[in-house]
């Protein structure tokens, strides 16, 4: 007769299927092990996928700068680059202690985060970075076009947008969906030019200065709304929660004062 | 000797006689819905049978030790692990195409084929024999989904891996794309086609008839 077996892993095995431990202990051999891999793999890749998601980034701006009628030659004659500014979210301003470069470092500390209060949150983020990259583009002294990076809930997650506006502050020049989780062939659609070519030249504000802009349900009606996408109510609604938030008091509204005011 | 054959019929059977796409109509789901270009189809079908043949040998090898009552959890978690790794990897270097795919790739893990291959054979056998038969049903679906890519993206846009093949009649060729190959219908369509080519080929794979109609409708007097 053989001894008592004390290796504890041969002692496992030996166990009838059917009993209560090696159920257990299988299935959290299996998920610890599988939890293992899939965050191994994240962790190894994610500078990869960053790198590729930041020139896609990069890729979208200039498609949309050059997408809009006369942006080019405008971009041209000011030297055929933007100006990047982060700027103070509260106050409108350009940060003084916070440059792009410095930038991602700064949001991963918590206080440089506003937590919004449910009355306030209307784009579903719960909170809000107080600084943000913006680009701009000047024309002599003023502003010809600035594009702000949006991002909100929509159906099947966080929608991330970049959103031009013309000098006025007040009418689109166009919009760009950098990334996304919608259903594909319904809410995902808003990432087609031919879903986007219904926002330039749609006001965001009317003459008192509220915003109503809106994605209608259906086609749009009025200068203060694009188009709807069929069977995408909920993607819609958070395009329309979104642009509504980050053009706010909340968001970039303070900016856009001071643009508007000639003082940026 | 004999061992060998066997392997090799383990191998050789899914791709046409045993098809799982046209035989067992099982993961057309993807087949319809990746089809639109070869590129996708390609890019499918590799992660797909990666995906396949890894899950049939890690759930060959620890056979023995899955308890019944969790076999199918189990099964799913090592499947679904090993497509979020492939997904992550396509992310990482092959963005492009990881867009195009989309959700697809992730649904891999509720592929039948995926679940059916370690479900049906893998349990019951050595992890070679298991990784052989999972490789080769992960071939032919890849045969399935390049063909119906390769015709879908010829016929639809008169490209091969978005290279032009047949000069557009927009371009000053002859050829007008038929965009309706590009919809999901005519995946249907073709893997209609295929399933009945295959069936033509090999009689008894067709099903017996379910109902038989009535006799023909004699003209009331």
């Amino acid at each position: 007769m053989a001894g008592r077996d004390w290796n504890p892993m041969r002692r496992l095995l030996a166990l009838p299927n059917e009993s209560r431990t090696k159920t257990i202990v299988v299935a959290f051999l299996v998920s610890a092990i599988c939890a293992a891999l899939v965050s191994g793999a994240t962790v190894v890749l994610r500078p990869i996928q960053s790198a590729n998601r930041a020139a896609e980034e990069q890729a979208r701006i200039e498609a949309l700068v050059q997408g809009i009628p006369g942006m080019a030659v405008l971009l041209e004659q000011s030297g055929g680059t933007l100006s990047t500014v982060v700027i103070d979210l509260d106050s409108g301003r350009a940060a003084t202690d916070v440059t792009p470069a410095t930038l991602e470092t700064a949001l991963l500390d918590p206080a440089n985060w506003t937590a919004l209060a449910p009355g306030q949150d209307l784009a579903g983020l719960g909170q809000r970075p107080n600084f943000a990259q913006v680009f701009l583009l000047r024309d002599g002294d003023r502003v010809s076009l600035v594009l702000l990076p949006l991002s909100g809930q929509g159906y099947g997650g966080r929608i991330d947008a970049i959103l031009a506006l013309r000098g006025d502050m007040n009418t689109i020049a166009g919009i760009a969906i950098t990334s996304h989780s919608e259903t594909p062939g319904l809410g995902a659609r808003i990432e087609e030019t031919s879903w986007q070519a219904s926002f330039p030249g749609t006001e965001a504000r009317d003459d008192s200065g509220e915003i109503r802009f809106r994605v209608a349900r259906g086609a749009a009606s009025g200068v203060h709304e694009v188009d709807g996408i069929t069977g995408a109510t909920r993607t819609g609604r958070g395009v329309t929660q979104m642009v509504r938030f980050w053009l706010g008091p909340d968001g970039y509204g303070p900016l856009l004062d001071a643009i508007e005011r000639g003082q940026f | 000797m004999a061992n060998r054959s066997e392997m090799w019929r383990t191998l050789s059977d899914p791709l046409i006689r045993q098809n799982p796409v046209t035989l067992q109509i099982l993961g057309i789901c993807s087949a319809l819905a990746v089809t639109t270009t070869l590129a996708t189809a390609v890019t499918m079908s590799i992660s797909l049978t990666v995906v396949l043949t890894l899950s049939a040998g890690l759930v060959s090898t620890i056979r023995r030790h899955i308890p019944d009552t969790i076999r199918l959890i189990v099964q799913i978690v090592i499947v679904a692990s090993l497509v979020i790794v492939i997904d992550q990897v396509l992310q990482a270097y092959f963005a492009e195409i990881s867009r195009a795919l989309s959700v697809y790739v992730g649904l891999i893990t509720t592929n039948c084929l995926v679940l059916g291959r370690t479900e049906a054979y893998a349990r019951h056998n050595a992890p070679l024999p298991a990784m052989v038969d999972a490789f080769g049903n992960g071939l032919g679906y890849s045969l399935i989904l390049i063909l119906l890519g390769g015709l879908r993206e010829l016929f639809g846009k008169g490209e091969l891996f978005g290279r032009e093949v047949l000069p557009l009649a927009d371009a000053g060729g002859w050829f007008t794309p038929l965009s309706l190959m590009l919809l999901a219908p005519s995946a249907f369509f073709l893997l209609g086609l295929l399933v009945w080519v295959v069936r033509s080929f090999y009689p008894e794979q067709a099903e017996a008839p379910e109902h038989t109609p009535p006799l023909g409708a004699e003209p009331a007097e």
